[in-house]
């Protein structure tokens, strides 16, 4: 495989504690050697990509997305979407079960991964936690596990039997896998299309409470301080309310193996953008209130949030064009996570960049024990992302590289513009008028 | 430490609320909440001069114009009255349901729409079973839309004629609206304003002519946060002081067709919110009796009460005519919105 040098770049790599201009040379698929500028030695006949000026990072981790296949591979496929990621950055993408058929087997699993899907990016399949996802039948963990399954989930239909819940995390905590919970209690939602409260009233709307998340994320942190001595992992995914966040924080204190990530979409918008039935603002968990929003924020600069996901979920224009009741819920993400991420959690609420950076890669790395990722160290995979800081522009779903373009950020304003995604020293994603520096796959 | 306590920081600016994400038709009329002052005194003087103007001569305003009605769900008043009110001014209508058409057989919203635009229809007029559909409707024809109910959410032309009712017996000499035309009345709607479309497009605009809105009824049909929809409105739990407010008293139905699961005691119901003819004497003697229709006799109020002397419901019915006249009128002669706004949702 070629080698790789990317020459004058502020290499920011926060779980190495480094952020200081070096050279960095990329060598079957690896890190080969980290040096100050000019001083790499083995950097011969390497070809070069000049990333003066930009921010060389580890590559950026999603640990939520979907990538609809199998079986629906008109939302998207695991080559459209894993070339989303890859513009937006990300080197890694852990998909999501709820496929079809549902992903509760080791086949499935390695289906996922195998060469033929073409992907772009790395793909960790996370695998059901029952069997079709229904909530009764724990699936075999170990097997998941070897065929490559990085946690386990029931996603979008969340295990609401406590015997169940406490089951799965038992069985997984064994063989070492994260229980990954969309905390929702689905007696409390049904035919609910946006956040209970005034805006869902006045929208003539069913609601969610913000109970149906907390409670739910409560009563698991109870099973979890149950298994304390079997040390469960419990992460919450997309976490929306302000009461959820606070049962998250108490677990930490109390010295609980439980995590969370919130999503771009709920530490930026609330009910409110909704607006007059926008589709592309109906995702589940929903946009919260003002109040929940910026919980979500507060979470987030002051550290009780683990990871940045986007939870993309990717749908066809047709399903979006309807009546918002009758819409699917759920948004794309990977393109907008680092732009909106540096707009707003960097420029304007100051958050050091390499934090930022953390929460997008060498934590969700960590938490889900992804070894060799988020770090550019020498021996890691070599995952990088190579972005212009300064560079505004702004995001055009049109130009998305996703099958689907249901998002709410079009015509956003973004912060941040990736030059070049490197996926395992591969040239996964460059920007125009880079493409000369791509690497053939 | 308090686990929900967040540290004191710096005051966030987090993105701001865009705007109205596209232009509507301007003889479009989705929402109460869209009217001006000035529409709506105009609308209401349209309705007034239609009315009274020769039926010979008024059926040559529209005359062969296409007006398409496009029903989700059963009715009678709003139908019936878009009809006769489209057919009075000349126009050609034509009736699509949801259950005699293609929308049976899976064809959408957008779909039928766009099928209705291409046969020549130049205005929708929409009834149906979900919030927010007229919106889509007019974002995917740009033809002008009237929400003739839209789930739970608005009813608009129900609150324009319930307006037009309510104006004919308090204030029948006013001609331009104002936000003092109202001043000093008090309306309860008492019963399920939950699943109530009615209660929404009347709470979006009586307030706005200076009413005060009540909202009475159990919990499980009227949440707290109603009150929150808009200044001028509060909720009164005790039907008989609310009606001891009132100069008028809107009965709404329970929809039992949108209750979901909400488990409803209606013998203890009727005790506190039915309109019996005695609570009526004692509490509001005076009082105009509404009510949008269908009235359940027996349920929200007695028959006695619904044929009595203070009833306005079948005069409400008849307001229903002359108001979509207007309405109509207005959808069919608006100035189309100007060629440089392509619209579209956002």
């Amino acid at each position: 495989m070629t080698a790789l040098v990317i020459r004058g770049g502020r290499l920011i790599d926060p779980a190495a504690g480094v952020d200081a201009l070096k050279d960095i040379l990329l060598k079957d698929g690896r890190v080969a050697e980290v040096a100050a500028p000019g001083k790499l030695k083995q950097a011969n006949g390497a070809q070069k990509l000049d990333a003066k000026g930009l921010i060389v990072a580890p590559g950026l981790i999603d640990i939520h997305v979907h990538l609809r296949e199998p079986g629906q591979g008109y939302k998207e496929t695991i080559a459209s979407g894993t070339a989303a990621a890859a513009a937006g950055g990300f080197t890694a993408v852990a998909a999501m079960p709820n496929t079809i058929p549902v992903n509760d087997s080791p086949e499935i699993t390695r289906w996922m991964q195998a060469p033929e899907r073409g992907a772009f990016v790395r793909v960790f399949p996370i695998a059901a936690a029952t069997r079709g996802s229904k909530g009764d039948a724990l699936n075999d963990y170990a097997a998941l596990k070897s065929a490559g399954a990085v946690a386990v989930t029931d996603d979008g239909r969340p295990i609401l039997k406590d015997n169940i819940m406490r089951e799965t995390l038992a069985a997984a905590a064994r063989v070492g896998l994260t229980v990954i919970q969309h905390a929702e209690d689905t007696r409390l939602t049904q035919g609910a299309s946006m956040n209970a409260g005034p805006t869902a009233f006045r929208l003539g709307l069913r609601g969610m409470p913000a109970e149906a998340e907390s409670g739910m994320v409560e009563r698991d942190i109870r099973l979890v301080t149950e298994l304390r001595d079997a040390r469960a992992h419990l992460h919450v995914a997309h976490t929306s309310t302000a009461a959820a966040i606070a049962a998250v924080r108490q677990a930490r204190r109390n010295g609980l193996r439980v995590t969370c990530e919130v999503a771009p979409h709920h530490f930026l918008l609330t009910e409110e953008h909704v607006g007059l039935y926008n589709t592309n603002a109906k995702m589940n968990p929903p946009l919260r209130s003002a109040a929940d929003r910026d919980a979500m924020i507060a979470a987030i600069l002051d550290g009780v949030v683990d990871a940045i996901a986007t939870d993309h979920a990717p749908h066809a224009l047709h399903e979006k064009e309807v009546e918002f009741e009758n819409a699917p819920n759920g948004i794309t993400g990977l393109e907008a996570a680092l732009g909106l991420s540096l707009r707003w959690l960097h420029k304007e609420w100051k958050m050091p960049l390499g934090r930022v950076l953390s929460l997008l890669s060498a934590q969700p790395a960590a938490l889900l024990g992804l070894k060799g990722r988020g770090t550019l160290t020498v021996g890691s995979f070599a995952d990088v992302v190579v972005f212009d800081p300064k560079a505004e522009w702004t995001y055009n779903a049109l130009d998305t590289k996703s099958k689907s373009r249901n998002t709410p950020f079009d015509g956003w304003t973004m912060q941040g513009k990736v030059r070049w995604t490197i996926s395992e020293g591969r040239v996964a994603y460059a920007s125009k008028g880079r493409e000369a520096n791509a690497n053939p796959a | 430490m308090n686990p929900t306590a967040t540290p004191a920081r710096r005051p966030l600016h987090p993105p701001p609320v865009s705007a109205s994400p596209f232009p509507y038709h301007p003889g479009s009329l989705l929402s109460a909440e869209d009217l001006t002052l000035e529409d709506l005194s105009r609308i209401l003087a349209r309705a007034t001069a239609l009315e009274a103007m020769d039926p010979l001569v008024r059926a040559r305003l529209l005359a062969h114009r296409r007006v398409a009605l496009l029903f989700y769900e059963a009715s009678t008043r709003t139908r019936t009255s878009f009809e006769l009110a489209a057919k009075g001014l000349g126009a050609d209508t034509t009736l699509v349901s949801s259950l005699s058409s293609s929308i049976e057989k899976g064809e959408t919203l957008k779909d039928t729409g766009l099928t209705l635009r291409s046969l020549g229809a130049e205005t929708i007029i929409l009834r149906h079973n979900s919030s927010g559909a007229p919106w889509l409707l007019e974002a995917e024809t740009r033809l002008p839309v009237l929400n003739a109910g839209d789930g739970m959410h608005e009813h608009p032309t129900q609150a324009l004629l319930d307006l037009r009712t309510i104006l004919a017996h308090l204030k029948p000499t006013a001609k331009t609206l104002t936000a003092k035309t109202l001043a000093g009345f008090t309306l309860t709607i008492a019963g399920d304003i939950l699943h109530s479309r009615v209660a929404r497009s009347n709470m979006m605009l009586l307030p706005r002519l200076g009413a005060r809105v009540l909202l009475c009824g159990p919990k499980e049909l009227l949440p707290e946060l109603a009150a929150a929809t808009r200044p001028g409105i509060a909720i009164e739990r005790d039907f008989d002081a609310a009606l001891r407010q009132s100069q008028a008293v809107m009965m709404l139905r329970i929809q039992a067709e949108r209750l979901e699961g909400v488990q409803l005691d209606l013998e203890e119901y009727k005790a506190n919110y039915q309109l019996t003819g005695q609570r009526l004497a004692v509490h509001a003697p005076a009082a105009l009796v509404m009510h949008p229709g269908p009235i359940i006799r027996g349920l929200e109020l007695t028959a006695g009460v619904a044929d009595g002397p203070q009833s306005v419901i079948l005069e409400q019915v008849r307001n229903g005519v002359a108001i979509r006249m207007a309405v109509v009128e207005r959808a069919l002669t608006a100035t189309a919105r100007p060629a440089t706004n392509k619209g579209g949702r956002a």
